[in-house]
């Protein structure tokens, strides 16, 4: 079975996304920004200003730095465009949804279920995952046009904010939906039942390692 | 004497070939695990990936967007001399590398570990990265790029000959598992294996085995070959994907290197090479002739050799 597709806009309505189910894949259209470490640092711990009306002109937040340059006269030439991993941000993420109003979080490996349920559900936000995580030339292929880059002054072009027009750009996969439940954390339930036969015959190692726990007691043999 | 010149244009045009260029044994064995994978949505991830090396290849843009912390692996002949010497080649190197950042355009993902000064161009204090190996005979330079990410799917680990091959396996697993879920290690990949060394030669065995070796490529000791084989269809029988799905593609292929390690020791390093394994390699001559090819062909048998003294006939059949 081939799984749905569904095209949606970067400024979605509650019900089209209420209607999004795991493992749906989504293409994209309209604007999207880009925020990682740098840009929540700034926005949030530095109280700097957003210099975009969000979330009206795009509720929908990229964990991404695109492969692409500044060109002397000012245009953008921007190649790939690939995710990094999402976990690394769940700590600024309900106060940049409360600031921002973002709806679709998008980016690499999904969060915990425990994480969609505590602020992705009471805000209405969705997160949808990239696909194999290198489909940077056919999410490129979507870009239509870079509008702005923000802040790649103080961040760099790697954490700077990147607003990019969407042109049916995709593909995406729903990681989360409108209860919180987690398609990683259903497929590792799913794979986890098959790990016992295959671990069969093998055996921990010998030198264990301190550190892991919180319970100084622990020894490494 | 190696014209400095021509070492930097192929280095710029090796690091455009890299980040757009799928090598075709890497692309011969992904479209293998995809012909077998059943499960929807690893099947799903698979099918995009091959559309998107074909839309790289088309457009003439990264495959992906992070594109890793490009490295260089550079090998010689014994009587290779480079104008303007080691420094010269070195320097050729980093001003490829910062042009084809601004050039292609790559990720310019390099920065300061502390400061997060980013250049902007991929290059640094330590970064690239350039490694280098010899072989007896010959004037030529062999220019390996390689495009890795850089966070997930590595680990080593210290392991003791009481720990066998099933402690082996173990490590093996519990690396691929834990990378695997949430497809983190960007699998399917190219995993390679260090075993023995010391700490910082065992890391840079497995990566050397995951980045340098090809796709159906064997190592020349039958019981590890064996190994390598076994590992393969152990990983591939974990029951995940692309992805971290339900599925059967984890492993393109497996490659193991070895090295002389401490009498009480067996250290172990796991590595995995992208999804998109992004590798281009080039031999220039002194005459100024320059082949490409996609198969780095760094583990010859005397970068694997166990002797004191590297045996005269080889070395006169070389010269």
């Amino acid at each position: 079975m081939s799984p749905r597709k569904i095209r949606l806009s970067t400024t979605p309505t509650q019900g089209a996304l209420d209607d999004l189910q795991l493992g749906d894949i989504v293409y994209l259209d309209g604007l999207m920004y880009t925020a990682r470490e740098g840009v929540y640092k700034r926005a949030l711990e530095e109280k700097a200003n957003i210099p975009m009306e969000l979330p009206r002109d795009s509720a929908a937040n990229f964990h991404c730095s695109p492969a692409a340059r500044i060109n002397p006269d000012g245009s953008f030439e921007m190649g790939a465009v690939t995710a990094t991993a999402s976990f690394r941000f769940a700590k600024w993420l309900p106060e940049w949804m409360e600031k921002s109003g973002a709806k679709l979080i998008i980016g690499k490996g999904g969060m915990t279920s425990k994480d969609y349920k505590s602020f992705f559900v009471p805000n209405g936000a969705i997160y949808l995952s990239t696909v194999g995580y290198g489909t940077g030339a056919l999410l490129g292929r979507g870009v239509e046009k870079v509008e702005a880059v923000h802040w790649n002054e103080e961040l760099g072009l790697a954490q700077a904010m990147w607003v990019i027009k969407c042109n049916n750009m995709g593909p995406f996969i729903v990681a989360s939906d409108k209860n919180g439940d987690c398609l990683f954390e259903r497929e590792n339930a799913k794979i986890a039942e098959n790990l016992h036969r295959v671990y069969e015959g093998t055996r921990p190692a010998t030198l264990k390692r301190y550190g892991e726990t919180d319970d100084r007691s622990d020894e490494v043999i | 004497m190696i014209p400095i010149d021509i070492i930097q244009k192929t280095a710029e045009t090796l690091m455009d070939k890299a980040a757009i260029e799928i090598p075709q044994d890497y692309l011969d064995g992904l479209q293998a695990a995809a012909d077998v994978e059943d499960g929807d949505l690893s099947s799903f991830v698979l099918q995009a990936m091959l559309e998107n090396y074909e839309a790289a290849k088309e457009d003439r843009r990264a495959m992906c967007g992070d594109t890793g912390t490009p490295r260089w692996y550079v090998k010689m002949g014994n009587e290779t001399q480079i104008e303007g010497g080691p420094i010269a080649l070195e320097a050729a190197l980093r001003r490829a590398t910062a042009n084809a950042t601004n050039g292609v355009p790559l990720r310019p993902n390099r920065v300061h570990p502390l400061w997060r000064t980013d250049h902007d161009n991929n290059v640094g204090i330590g970064a690239p990265e350039i490694e280098y190996g010899y072989e007896p005979g010959g004037e030529w330079i062999d220019l390996i790029t390689v495009h890795k990410g850089g966070l997930f799917g590595t680990d080593y680990r210290m392991l003791f000959p009481s720990d066998g091959i099933e402690g082996i396996k173990r490590f093996y697993l519990d690396s691929l598992v834990a990378f695997g879920k949430r497809g983190l290690a960007c699998q399917p990949a190219i995993i390679g294996i260090g075993l023995g060394g010391c700490k910082d030669t065992c890391m840079v065995l497995g990566k050397r085995a995951a980045c340098l070796r090809t796709v159906g490529s064997e190592n020349s000791d039958p019981k590890i070959a064996a190994l390598e084989r076994e590992f393969k269809e152990i990983g591939n029988s974990i029951g995940m994907g692309a992805m971290g799905f339900v599925g059967k593609s984890m492993v393109v292929d497996c490659n193991i290197e070895v090295g002389y390690c401490h009498t009480g020791g067996m250290q172990m390093s796991v590595h995995a090479f992208c999804l998109s394994s992004r590798r281009a390699v080039a031999r220039v001559f002194a005459d100024g002739r320059v082949e490409y090819r996609t198969d780095p062909n760094w583990f010859t048998d005397y970068q694997r050799r166990e002797t004191v003294e590297w045996d005269a006939p080889a070395m006169e059949a070389a010269e």
